[in-house]
């Protein structure tokens, strides 16, 4: 067993665990921070796979931006920890059921009917240079440079969006 | 040398997590981290196959679906805000009209 594999198991492990900590906290702010986590992880993926890039903007925007957004929100409304309902009892048993039948044909289908002969190789460190990042920015801005518009447009759209919907009510009062 | 394949095993369960996270909490902040969890597995897959075909395509389009999280959590999270303030209440049993 190569060094490689045996970080990716434990960080799987990791993964695997802050992502079952977020799903079963009963405190909100127990499973942003798990969440927070997971993030960090799937960051140092990333990294393995020779994506650095991805792997900072994975940890700014996820992990700092995003989830900080979470936080404020969660201590904002109070919402730590609802009252349970049983307006749907049924629901909770059957979504497990799915759940788990989902990933027992996932990992079935990805472990006997994929090629598993493709590897991924470990990043050497030529793929940490400027050098990889220019390359990147140069595909970025060329063959994407319509997608990467189009995204801006959206930032913007969801910026007025927010702004609009938090504004009618306070125009309201 | 790691398989390409455990990383897209390992994304299909933290896939499913965030599923089951969507179908069983009741917490809507709660549903939106799985559905974050869920866009953050895909990502995963795209970096690894990515690494495995030698190519920025994959990696460009993380960069894209990071940036339509960070929109779709500023718009969701003003939404339930909102609710809130009608609402007084932000469990999901509860919405279940459309008039606030």
């Amino acid at each position: 067993m190569s060094s490689e594999l045996i970080v990716f198991l434990v960080l799987s492990l990791v993964a695997i665990a802050t992502a079952l900590g977020m799903l079963f906290s009963q405190n909100a702010v127990y499973s942003a921070l798990f969440l927070v986590l997971n993030f960090v992880t799937v960051a140092i993926f990333y990294l393995l796979l020779g994506a650095p890039f991805i792997a900072m903007a994975q940890i700014t925007v996820y992990a700092g931006a995003i989830m900080v957004l979470f936080l404020f929100v969660i201590m904002l409304l109070g919402a730590e920890s609802l009252a349970p309902t049983n307006t749907l009892p049924w629901q909770k048993p059957l979504a497990r059921l799915l759940s788990v039948i989902l990933a027992v044909e996932a990992i079935y289908i990805l472990l006997t009917k994929a090629n598993s002969n493709m590897m991924v190789t470990s990043p050497d460190a030529s793929l940490n240079t400027m050098e990889s990042l220019r390359e990147m920015a140069v595909t970025l801005f060329s063959s994407f440079l319509l997608p990467f518009e189009v995204t801006s447009i959206l930032l913007l759209v969801a910026m007025m969006g927010a702004i609009i919907l938090t504004r009618q009510e306070r125009e309201a009062k | 040398m790691v398989p390409v394949n455990y990383y897209v095993v390992l994304s299909a369960i933290l896939f499913v997590i965030g599923a089951l996270g969507v179908l069983s909490r009741r917490n809507p902040l709660i549903i939106f981290m799985s559905i974050e969890l869920m866009l953050n597995a895909a990502n995963l897959a795209f970096v690894a196959f990515a690494s495995v075909y030698e190519t920025f395509s994959g990696q460009i389009f993380v960069f894209f679906v990071i940036a339509v999280a960070a929109a779709e959590v500023a718009v969701g999270l003003a939404l339930i805000v909102e609710i809130f303030k009608t609402k007084k209440n932000i469990n999901i049993d509860e919405m279940n009209s459309l008039k606030g």
